[in-house]
């Protein structure tokens, strides 16, 4: 009895491991897949049955991809234009939080239910007025472009709301008696007790601005400003003598610095959808 | 007495707004502004060059009774959902549920399921452009062991949107997964214990608590995945650009070709409208039809 309650307990475990190792090959190969290719010479590409071993490992398409192919260029953008985006989105949407969870003032929740609303709105919605405000502006190909609109988050600015509300306020109770102003209380007790919700937005926006492609599409068409995916996507053009393992290599350099801060910050990633359940 | 509350109003209220405008300038500029300039411009004709014209409804009336292709992506979007959503939704459960058992290695199980999701969807696409390649790729060669003739997986009308929705499907299900996993693990013990109690086994307990205390979860997933989904532009765009025959162009690859490809900013508008309140309503009726099956 015992010998097969044990029995039956070890096969379950061994179907869960076969069937969470099926999965992991299915979500994961592609990714293996992806470097092997990467250091493959061009001949090695084209063989059956395929090559799962590059052999010689040719490191110098990641040279090729990072110099010939531009992507540091592309790499520079990328980090750039993510960097202000993250910077300005926790910037405008922590301020405007702080005043929707602890300033009172008249039209306060109307001013907020409009923010909501707009979340709900898709973005191709807004897509075309936008680019034609960038037109007017003369923005089309800038840093600007790429930046100052995608810095208004909406949900960003709900999310830290959220976040600021489960904040005691007789904290800011005793604050404000020990003579602090409205912005030194955001300062000092606020943000510093916020730093999980801040960081959760970090890396949703570092997510969501490091991958976003749609709309630098729309605005850039000039080598110079294209950011990782868009280097991507017109490396690869359309054309049928692709070089594959150039452009792999330069999708291992697109996803590597997410990688770094998925491992970094993964258990902020999880708490972070599992909390708004909302992809950045 | 009363005008020092009044002075003091007035001073909240523009401590208040002093807040909010940073962000609240660019929110007006950039998505207030542009929604109400969007509704308007897709009642107009309107090129970029030639200053707008106003025609009424004349954008949707084209597009519902003029324009066969609107229906083609419209259907297309129906198509990449009904695929997609189930197939993701399914995987998403399945990866929970093995993640949630307790056992070693879990963790590592967890972050390749999830890794898809945080990785450039234009990577993604590449990747799985060359693993759908006909002569060389390893979808194909795989399959030639089986003897299956090689398949034209993105150049065939009958294959090109599973493709795509393999990719969707690919990278989505671990963000599910951690929906999913949230809410196994806020179902409480006692509910199983009392389960077993009654004498219920492994399917019983599945049946009669997972379930019936995941449908709030599910109904979030689902409402959130069709959301996403009636949204699909950049697999599209990197793996068939909407070929072979259109048949795999979806309505916003269809709003991107007619804004900026033909620069009829009015037709894009109106395109986009209509996105809106297809999304809207679906949500909407989501909503009205939770107490049918969700429980709380």
């Amino acid at each position: 009895m015992l010998d097969n309650n044990i029995a039956l307990r070890m096969t379950r475990k061994a179907l869960i491991y076969i069937f969470m190792t099926i999965f992991a090959i299915f979500l994961g190969f592609p990714f293996l897949w992806m470097v092997i290719t990467s250091l493959k010479t061009s001949g090695q590409i084209f063989i059956y049955p395929p090559v799962f071993i590059p052999d010689p490992v040719q490191l110098s398409n990641y040279t090729d991809a990072w110099v010939k192919a531009s992507f540091s260029k592309y790499f520079f953008n990328s980090v750039f234009v993510t960097v202000l985006t993250v910077a300005g989105q926790i910037t405008t949407s922590s301020l405007a939080a702080y005043s929707f969870s602890r300033l009172h003032y008249k039209g306060r929740d109307k001013i907020f239910l409009t923010y909501l609303a707009t979340m709900m709105i898709p973005f191709p919605v807004v897509m075309v007025p936008n680019f034609v405000i960038m037109r007017v502006f003369h923005w089309l190909n800038s840093y600007q472009a790429l930046i100052v609109p995608s810095i208004f988050t909406a949900y960003g600015t709900f999310m830290l709301r959220q976040f600021f509300m489960s904040i005691p306020s007789e904290l800011d109770e005793a604050a404000t008696i020990d003579g602090s102003s409205k912005f030194g209380i955001f300062c000092r007790i606020i943000m510093p007790l916020s730093k999980p919700g801040i960081i959760t937005l970090c890396v949703f926006s570092f997510i969501g601005s490091w991958n976003s492609f749609l709309w630098p599409l729309l605005v850039t068409n000039k080598q110079d400003m294209f950011t990782l995916p868009l280097g991507l996507a017109i490396f690869r053009g359309f054309e049928y003598n692709i070089q594959y393992n150039l452009l792999l290599a330069g999708t291992v350099i697109c996803i590597l610095p997410i990688l770094v801060i998925y491992l970094l910050a993964q258990k902020f990633f999880v708490e972070g959808i599992a909390l708004s359940g909302i992809k950045g | 007495m009363k005008k020092t509350n009044n002075s003091r109003e007035r001073r909240n209220l523009l401590t208040g707004l002093a807040f909010i405008a940073p962000n609240f300038i660019g929110f007006l500029i950039f998505s207030l502004i542009p929604v109400g300039a969007s509704l308007v411009l897709s009642f107009s004709n309107w090129d970029l060059i030639s200053p707008p014209e106003f025609i009424g409804i004349g954008n949707y009336k084209e597009l519902f009774t003029a324009d066969p292709l609107f229906w083609k992506v419209l259907w297309n979007t129906v198509r990449y959902c009904l695929i997609a959503i189930p197939g993701m939704m399914i995987l998403a459960l399945l990866l929970a549920l093995l993640v949630n058992q307790r056992l070693r290695g879990r963790m590592i199980y967890r972050f390749i399921y999830f890794l898809p999701v945080v990785t450039s969807s234009i990577a993604v696409s590449i990747v799985w452009t060359w693993m759908f390649n006909t002569d060389f790729g390893l979808i194909n060669q795989f399959l030639s062991i089986f003897n299956v003739p090689s398949i034209n997986w993105l150049a065939d009308e009958r294959t090109a949107m599973v493709a795509i929705a393999t990719v969707g499907i690919w990278s989505s299900a671990g963000y599910n997964m951690v929906l999913f996993l949230a809410g196994l693990q806020a179902i409480p013990r006692q509910l199983y214990e009392a389960c077993e109690i009654d004498g219920g086994g492994t399917i019983r307990k599945f049946t009669s608590v997972t379930i019936p205390m995941l449908t709030p979860t599910t109904f979030f997933v689902l409402v959130m995945s069709i959301i996403n989904s009636f949204q699909v532009f950049d697999y599209v765009y990197m793996m068939t650009g909407g070929a072979p025959n259109n048949t795999t162009k979806s309505i916003v690859s269809y709003i991107y070709d007619n804004g900026f490809q033909f620069f009829k900013m009015g037709n894009a508008s109106a395109l986009s409208w209509i996105l809106f309140l297809i999304v809207f309503s679906l949500t909407y009726v989501q909503f009205k039809m939770q107490d049918k099956w969700v429980e709380y």
